[in-house]
């Protein structure tokens, strides 16, 4: 995958420095800012290469590899929670990548990286997807939206007041992908949508939003906490809110 | 991952035309398969062909009364389309079984019939010995744990399962795959799409490299009001099959007509069972006609040392299986 420009550490710091993501910007990989710590790293790397004395190419070969590896790069504008970002990346870069180590934006989560855990769950065109196996360049046009987006200013979603006031969490790190994942299963919901147990239940048309129905419809989210309890009392709650 | 092109195409054409010219280049759906693997280092494409806006998204009835449902239709509009809802219930219970429902909303119909299989020794690159992505360097789950492999129409050479939901409801119920390639259009049906392992495993279907699916085709249902997909598996909710049926029924009165017979977890490919359906067609539904059926499917069956269970649970799976369906869908 892409090259991780910041450590776990360095992401609060990050975070805080990250600048306004109001107004589109064109950033790529060579404006990040490469940290001392990666540089040596990167450095000894290299002269590692050159001292065991990595065998000769010829320069056709050479042509071929550099061909084979070098990065192919797009320039995209992705419209998050509303606003533009335009930004040159390596078609490598996931959805999740370009948001988290592009953008600044790192309330979406990596967890697995492969499509099994959801804590990468956003919103696109309205419908939840797993953001690690969305290519950034697959998502250009389309409506983004992602934990950052939901609240309006101070006023909360009322899926996260309802994970708050249920305390749909422990540790939190699933939190935002659970939250995006119970927003849309309110509108899938709404809209009629079945899932698996509804067809085993013989609730076909309109299913309740039962205990059994938010598991099965939360299944793509994992919680290593096992806050689960609290998770379907959470989507339940704010179901309930919403019927009101 | 290694370095890619990549190109957004907006006609079926230009797609085929861009995977056509360029060695190694792949079509793009949903990506949750490919990139995933990707990921792993088992595929390496060298382009991708972006097909996700292609006008491939509509589910249609067709003249005779069937339905044709674009390559493009994602996993979960197509399970909760009226039309698959009412008259394929079936293929709604297949596609809501698979997957978590992020991945439904992503995969498409027409990636899904190119699923690759989950054996763990596929997925990882550590193992050296891999027939599917190595052909003739072995086959690390003979030897190796293979409680998740097959037990039908496998051979020494990969006894990786197909691990399609979706496509063991489109083997019960007849489709039609269209493609399009360089040459024109061509329509396979399903069972001549998938193939079986033999000695190339590596080659899993008859689709050619340049051509692209742009439609499934489902005949005129004959089984809405009495069919049933029953998935067995390790944990409730997303997990791949151990074994799954998909079993359908065309009754009058208590005596069956027709039965579709279906399974998935078992083979390389959906594992339609016509001796099953033998003994289905003109007996009487009854618990004694589904164990004769389930005997019929697993008579071929070769277990190994760690998925031999799967005989006994294909057994009891179907005739649960077979008996939902007679007592009927509500859809």
């Amino acid at each position: 995958m892409s090259i991780p420009l910041c450590t776990a550490n360095d992401e609060e710091e990050r975070e805080e420095s990250a600048p306004s993501t109001k107004e589109p910007e064109n950033r790529s990989v060579l404006d990040t800012e490469i940290s001392r710590r990666d540089f040596v790293k990167a450095a000894g790397v290299l002269s590692a290469g050159v001292a065991s004395g990595a065998p000769k190419l010829n320069a056709a070969q050479q042509a071929k590899a550099a061909a084979e590896t070098a990065p192919q790069m797009v320039t995209l504008t992705l419209k998050i929670n509303g606003a533009p970002h335009a930004l040159t990346v390596d078609t490598r870069t996931t959805l999740l990548d370009a948001l988290r180590e592009y953008l600044g934006m790192t309330g979406s989560k990596k967890g697995c990286d492969h499509g099994q855990c959801g804590a990468c769950t956003v919103l696109v065109d309205g419908r939840r997807v797993n953001s690690c196996l969305t290519l950034a360049a697959v998502a250009q046009g389309a409506e983004i939206t992602t934990i950052e987006g939901l609240a309006h200013g101070d006023q909360l979603h009322p899926v996260q007041e309802a994970f708050l006031e249920h305390d749909g969490f422990q540790c939190g790190y699933c939190t935002p992908g659970q939250i995006c994942s119970a927003v849309a299963v309110l509108e899938e919901h709404k809209r009629g949508d079945l899932s698996t147990v509804s067809w085993q239940t013989g609730e076909t048309s309109a299913p309740e939003l039962t205990d059994n129905e938010i598991r099965e419809r939360m299944s793509g989210n994992l919680c290593r906490c096992a806050a689960y309890p609290n998770i379907v009392a959470a989507v339940r709650a704010a179901s309930m809110g919403e019927r009101s | 991952m290694n370095p890619f092109q990549y190109q957004r195409a907006s006609a079926p054409e230009e797609a085929i035309h861009a995977v056509a010219a360029t060695r190694g280049a792949k079509f793009l759906g949903g990506g949750t398969n490919l990139v995933d693997l990707m990921k792993y280092d088992v595929e390496h494409p060298s382009a991708l062909v972006d097909i996700n806006h292609l006008s491939f998204n509509q589910v249609t009835t067709t003249s005779d009364g069937g339905a044709m449902i674009g390559a493009g239709v994602r996993n979960s509009d197509l399970a909760n389309h009226e039309i698959v809802r009412r008259s394929y219930p079936l293929l709604s219970q297949a596609l809501l079984s698979g997957a978590s429902p992020q991945l439904r909303n992503m995969a498409t119909t027409g990636g899904n019939l190119l699923q690759r299989t989950r054996c763990y020794y596929f997925n990882d690159t550590s193992y050296a010995e891999c027939n599917k992505r190595s052909p003739g360097s072995g086959c690390a789950a003979v030897k190796g744990f293979h409680r998740i492999h097959a037990i039908l129409g496998a051979t020494d050479a990969c006894i990786a399962t197909n691990p399609s939901d979706m496509n063991v409801a489109l083997a019960a119920l007849d489709a039609t795959i269209h493609v399009q390639g360089p040459k024109g259009k061509r329509a396979i049906a399903i069972h001549d799409f998938h193939l079986l392992p033999g000695n190339t495993p590596h080659i899993e279907t008859t689709l050619r490299p340049d051509e692209l699916i742009t439609a499934v085709e489902l005949p005129p249902s004959k089984f809405a009001g009495h069919s049933y997909y029953l998935k067995v598996r390790d944990r409730q909710s997303y997990s791949f099959a151990l074994v799954s049926v998909a079993a359908a029924l065309e009754l009058d009165g208590s005596t069956i007509r027709s039965g579709a017979l279906a399974l998935g977890g078992v083979a390389h490919k959906p594992w339609r069972s016509p001796e099953a359906e033998h003994i289905l067609a003109g007996a009487p539904a009854t618990e004694a006609t589904f164990r004769r059926a389930a005997e019929a499917a697993l008579t071929t069956a070769v277990p190994r040392q760690h998925n031999a269970f799967k005989v006994e649970l294909a057994k009891i799976s179907i005739v649960r299986a077979l008996t939902t369906a007679a007592k009927g869908v509500q859809a």
